[in-house]
């Protein structure tokens, strides 16, 4: 329990999971479990061009197919819809669910099929009849800077949808004063997170009772008011059910377009409609691909390694229909200078709209691509100075006497000690060894390599950042609630409002609010409310839940137990100061015997009006509505400057590789990270989301990419193409960790969601560049593929003997 | 991703399938399941969209293992974890015990068929590649009665086999080596383990008495639309002691033997490079395994 | 078109109809209402569907109902231990945090019984083949890998912590 500032009894410990029982009996309920009587089945039309005129749309022998209800097209329904949320200013950049007038990648959904079976509905998508007039497709990432790029949003003008520039600090400056510069490109390619559930969701229309329900495996703010909007019908219409257990998400379980499909046609149809994403749909149609990024950067540093300032040019390919995706150049802003002393930096960011699947939210929020540059530049200055990498980043690094720390963009981080987490990564690798081990393999004649990266996951969450790409984005609260109720018999209730998709949200809310009331949190019980019964939610992103959710319960819970005393107090007629609560008994202090018990006191607040103190309202129910905590609430100065998100999570990773130089194979040997993420709820799921997102990580280092040829054509719509690790490439992973509680949070908690993911792929591709560093190469462009990597070995030993 | 709509029938004997296969009238496709690790997917993206299905499951003897002085029988309808698992494969057909470690993954080893990845024909596939290097004889059995088909024969094309409409592929002999001084070696890249390879190499050779190479068989899998024998090194190498210097030249003959082709997951010049380099790796193996 | 099919499933005689064409998952979960056996991919890559049949493990999407007529099929939901509780393997995935979201855990569970039963005292390596056809985008398989090893100490009598 090292470094934990309390003594907690539940907080902190070992201890089973409210939510695993249900899914080792195969008992979750998912999106695809929820059986609507009646209910039919949506398959899609989709197009096989990545842009397209859609010339005639002839649904006349699907309609004629057995068990077909009807056939949607893309105009029919932009008739009768509203064009879904984008995060830019585009107003002629219009985003319909299914392709209206042509479409712009290939994948794109342009009918939807309904019948009484999948199966059916499978087989009548294949006769709608669709005349397309193909058209040259916009591709290549630099390409669609250009003029004569063909236009994705003919509307729009142009394929550029974002162009802005921000400079906090004494840019120049620093860089007049710099002893050196270095410029250099990193490349993110596209990859996801592929959740092994894919989207899906169930809607059903009441006209009587005027209420649409809706089942899905969602995880996204704000998804009742969106679908709405789309339906033109009133917020308080939408009923979503916020306890299917979803599949996995870490961000782009988004299904707002599919949601608008099936909430359209069962209001249309009188009938239940579910649409399940197959495989296909969701990898090439659905809410799959992530940030696609190009990074031109130069840092200006001293002899000594001292960093001063960045200029730095994101370019990020967001495909055909933006959403919200771009939003994800905005993020990185709260950490982007990452954990280092930088006193300025530039930034220039570019979203650019290409022929591909649309963008959509991914683990992290653009800061995985954005650590992957910043580390990347860090091992080239200690390569360039011959400083080792592990001495610069200590010479970088915030110190732990420095926070609170304001970096050059406003925002404040709350607390840390990256050099103790360094050291705790590094002893815990067995550094030593470790470089004897890699230099032993290298005499032997092996490619061998050590990586290194630290790095930042804010956590928390706050939407001030869009107003810095969209001045019309003024939202300034991003709230989670909490209820929580002790019943007649002294049981405990705590109501979340928002989906789980295995953070574990369940087990937080009852071991804070165990630990706050000193109740067994196995005894208390946790739902999800639905929308109409909900209270106030952005959902589970930004690795937001611990600080937000878990500041709520705590702040619910002790409103609960001031309550609880007031009329302890009262009832045993001593003043509300002396009362304490221990172990579920209200006693006077000093005076053990004058006592009631916590169900004692429950029963008086439910049914002995005549014990509470006068003017009390009866009964036991608080809540609580929170504000990020630490947030300034105001939109950014004329700077730019503002804080972003509150709280500062830190790792420090520590992989070894070796590869193959035949073959370019590269295997992972260990992994050894130490992280800080404050104050830790639940050990099991702190280390579960650490690994799992650091495994997630290895894949878009090494493995994953949603590959497109040059005319556009999408290459990796299965999983035979677009390859996830298994058990076999993810080594079993050390960790130790390390805590500095934050100030700005109820028990000292931090995010943990995403750390894993927002270092591992700047620490593989450092691994792979220090093993190919005696031949000279670095490579920057992320996936590294075995064929990548052999090819560089290939040319640079061509180059020599040649 | 459901298949399209298609008939399906059990076969009680291969003259039964054979006689399904064989009544296939126009625009119909009649085609055999066996264990269908490579049919199902397919067919679940309409790839393949046969109309009826006749499965082989159920017949008896068409599973099962038996080892003759020089050769080992494994029924068409043996399971791939089944043939793993035997000591009569790991004893005499080592090369095909290594390589059937690398298909697929338990799930689909314990359920697909040996026969049935060699009808399919895959290129990058291990087991074909491994009955092309040891000259397997593949017995089917149609309406006009049993035919043998040398391996060198049976593979046409991707995913196409000189396999007659009617035929069911009812055994595969692969010819046991016997001598003492035998090594077998298998060598394989994939982006993950468990994926078709992206290239893979089979060598078996054996010793003579004096330590030189009395036969050695070679072979390529995913470079070429089918397997690949490398007749050109084995020849370079028979009779050779087999040391680096000579196994490095003979391997000069790779390049003209196969034509691979880019795709998703690899350059056609990473795969004649690797096909170089495994093969060298596989033959070394072999080398070792023969003089331990 | 459709067939009467009749296997054993979790010990059950169950009957019901089906096209040649439905997977055998889609009979567990929709003729069935055995919704426990996940859906991931639907091409045999992720595993999520795995179950026993006739004790060996398999992908039920590669499967067609038809094919599985008079065999036996174990589910997730026929994991349980003696007396209907919760299987020990099904206790040591809880006690180790095998798992977030629960989606591929049915499979994962499936995939380390057939393990266990031929292996009871399986390395970590023999682990991590016996799932390595099972895809988790959560756990980075670190925890269940552990927690495999733990229901096998502990049916060696070991406590395996």
């Amino acid at each position: 329990m090292n470094g934990h500032g309390a003594n907690y009894r539940y907080v902190s410990r070992k201890r089973r999971t409210k939510e695993d029982g249900r899914f080792i009996t195969g008992s979750g309920r998912f999106a695809a479990d929820v059986a609507v009587p009646g209910m039919k089945h949506v398959a899609l039309v989709a197009s096989p061009h990545p842009r397209a005129n859609i010339l005639n749309i002839d649904a006349s022998a699907a309609l004629a197919s057995p068990g077909v209800h009807a056939v949607l097209t893309g105009d029919a329904l932009a008739a009768e819809t509203a064009p879904l949320f984008n995060g830019l200013d585009i107003p002629n950049v219009k985003w319909f669910p299914l392709a209206v007038g042509m479409t712009r990648y290939a994948g794109e959904w342009v009918a939807a099929v309904v019948a009484d079976s999948r199966y059916l509905a499978e087989d009548a998508a294949e006769l709608v009849a669709v005349e397309y007039e193909a058209l040259p497709a916009a591709v290549e990432i630099e390409s669609l800077l250009e003029p004569d790029s063909p236009l994705v949003h003919p509307g729009h003008g142009s394929n550029v949808l974002l162009r802005k520039t921000f400079e906090w600090g004494p840019v120049e400056a620093d860089f007049a004063a710099a002893e050196q510069t270095l410029t250099y490109r990193a490349r993110w390619g596209r990859s996801s997170t592929v959740p092994i559930e894919t989207f899906g969701v169930v809607s059903r229309w009441d006209p009587v009772r005027e209420i649409l329900d809706v089942w899905a495996s969602i995880q996204m703010p704000n998804y009742q008011e969106q679908i709405a909007s789309a339906l033109g019908i009133p917020t308080n219409w939408v009923r979503v059910h916020n306890d299917v257990d979803v599949g996995g998400s870490y961000g782009v379980k988004r299904g707002i377009k599919h949601t608008v499909i099936v909430g359209h046609l069962a209001r249309k149809l009188g009938m239940p409609v579910r649409l399940v994403e197959d495989r296909l749909d969701n990898m090439s149609g659905g809410d799959a691909h992530g940030p696609d990024r190009l990074f031109d950067v130069t840092l200006a540093f001293d002899d000594d390694g001292t960093i001063r300032s960045m200029k730095l040019r994101a370019i990020d390919d967001v495909g055909a229909y933006p959403g919200r995706g771009p939003l994800q150049l905005g993020k990185p802003i709260t950490a982007l200078v990452g954990p280092y002393r930088l006193s300025s930096v530039a930034y220039e960011a570019i979203s650019v709209t290409s022929n591909k699947t649309g963008q959509v939210p991914v683990r992290g929020f653009g800061q995985s691509p954005t650590n992957f540059m910043i580390e990347t530049g860090i091992d080239l200055v200690a390569r360039r100075l011959g400083i080792d990498r592990i001495e610069l980043r200590r010479r970088n690094l915030i110190q732990s006497d420095q926070f609170p720390w304001r970096i050059p963009t406003g925002t404040e981080y709350d607390s840390g000690d990256y050099h103790a987490v360094l050291e705790k990564a590094l002893d815990l690798a067995d550094y030593d060894a470790l470089v004897a081990r890699r230099d032993a393999a290298r005499e032997a004649g092996r490619l061998a390599g050590i990586g290194i990266a630290t790095c930042l996951e804010p956590g928390g969450g706050n939407n001030i950042f869009e107003q810095l790409l969209n001045e019309k984005l003024t939202v300034t609260t991003f709230v989670e609630s909490c209820l929580m109720r002790v019943d007649m018999h002294g049981h405990v209730t705590a109501v979340m409002s928002t989906t789980t998709s295995g953070q574990g949200h369940e087990t937080l809310i009852a071991t804070i609010a165990g630990e706050e009331l000193e109740r067994d949190p196995d005894t208390i019980r946790v739902t999800h409310a639905d929308s109409l019964e909900a209270l106030p939610t952005r959902s589970p992103v930004a690795s937001r839940m611990a600080i937000v959710l878990g500041s709520a319960t705590s702040e619910a819970a002790r409103r609960i137990r001031a309550k609880m005393v007031r009329i302890a107090a009262h009832d045993l007629g001593a003043a509300e100061d002396l009362v304490e609560y221990q172990d579920g008994t209200f006693f006077v202090r000093g005076e053990p015997a004058r006592k009631l018990s916590w169900e004692e006191v429950a029963a008086i607040a439910h049914r002995q009006f005549h014990r509470l103190p006068p003017g009390m309202e009866p009964c036991l129910q608080e809540f609580s509505v929170l504000q990020v905590p630490g947030a300034s609430g105001q939109l950014p100065n004329e700077k730019k400057e503002i804080q972003l998100y509150p709280c500062f999570s830190f790792q420090a990773h520590v992989p070894y590789v070796e590869i193959d130089p035949g073959t370019g194979k590269v295997e992972l040997l260990d992994y050894a990270i130490g992280h800080d993420c404050g104050t830790v709820i639940n050990p099991d799921i702190v280390r579960g989301m650490i690994v799992g997102g650091l495994a997630h990580g290895i894949g878009a280092a090494l493995y994953e990419k949603f590959a497109y040829d040059a005319d556009g054509q999408f290459l990796a719509g299965s999983f035979v193409d677009y390859l996830l690790p298994s058990a076999h490439e993810i080594p079993i992973v050390r960790d130790v960790e390390h805590c500095t509680p934050s100030p700005r949070t109820s028990l000292g908690q931090k995010g943990s969601g995403e750390g894993g993911y927002l270092g591992a792929p700047a620490a593989v591709a450092s691994a792979v560049n220090d093993a190919l560093a005696p031949l000279g190469i670095s490579l920057s462009e992320l996936p590294m593929r075995l064929c990548d990597i052999e090819a560089a070995i290939h040319a640079k030993r061509t180059e020599r003997t040649g | 991703m459901k298949a399209a709509e298609f008939d399906y029938v059990r076969a009680d004997s291969v003259a039964a399938a054979s006689a399904a296969l064989a009544a296939a009238g126009p625009g119909e496709e009649h085609r055999i399941i066996a264990g269908g690790q490579t049919l199902v997917p397919l067919m679940a993206m309409r790839l393949a969209r046969p109309t009826l299905l006749v499965d082989i499951d159920g017949i008896d003897g068409l599973d099962g293992i038996e080892a003759s002085d020089d050769a080992v029988a494994i029924g068409a309808m043996t399971r791939q974890r089944t043939a793993e698992l035997s000591p009569t494969v790991r004893d005499r057909l080592p090369l095909l015990a290594k390589a059937l470690g690398f298909v697929g993954h338990l799930q689909t080893r314990n359920r697909g068929t040996v026969g049935g990845s060699l009808a399919h024909g895959d290129p990058a596939a291990e087991i074909p590649l491994v009955a092309v290097a040891l000259d397997a004889e593949l017995e089917a059995e149609g309406r006009a009665g049993r035919r043998t088909y040398p391996a060198a024969a049976f593979f046409e094309a991707p995913m196409a086999t000189a396999i007659a409409a009617d035929e069911c592929l009812v055994e595969a002999r692969f010819p046991a080596w016997n001598g003492a001084r035998i090594g077998t070696g298998f060598q394989e890249v994939a982006s993950r383990k468990g994926d078709f390879a992206i290239v893979a190499a089979a060598a078996q050779l054996a010793l003579d008495g004096g330590g030189r190479c009395a036969r050695i068989a070679a072979a390529l899998g995913g470079v070429a639309p089918i397997p690949v024998r490398i007749p050109a090194l084995e020849d370079a190498l028979s009779g050779s002691r087999l040391e680096d210097g000579e196994i490095e030249a003979a391997l000069g003959s790779v390049e003209a033997a196969i034509e691979p082709d880019d795709d998703l997951h690899a350059t056609a010049a990473y795969r004649g490079r690797v096909a170089r380099v495994l093969l060298g790796r596989a033959i070394r193996e072999a080398r070792a395994e023969a003089l331990a | 078109m459709t067939r009467e099919i009749a296997l054993t499933v979790n010990g059950r005689e169950r009957r019901a109809s089906a096209m040649p064409r439905m997977t055998l998952v889609d009979f567990l979960r929709d003729a069935l209402a055995l919704t426990g056996t996940h859906i991931g991919c639907e091409h045999g890559v992720c595993g999520a569907c795995s179950i026993l049949l006739d004790g060996v493990a398999v992908r039920s999407c590669l499967i067609f109902a038809v094919q599985a007529d008079g065999h036996e099929v174990t589910t997730v939901e026929g994991l349980a231990g003696p007396g209907g509780g919760i299987g020990d393997l099904q206790d040591a995935f809880w006690e180790c945090h095998a798992m977030q979201c629960g989606y591929c855990t049915p499979g994962m569970l499936v995939a380390g019984h057939a393990l266990l039963a031929e292996n009871p005292e399986p390395a970590t390596e023999d682990i991590r083949e016996a799932i390595s056809g099972n895809l988790c985008r959560c756990t980075g398989y670190t925890q269940i890998v552990e927690a495999i090893a733990l229901c096998a100490a502990k049916r060696r009598g070991e406590d395996g912590r």
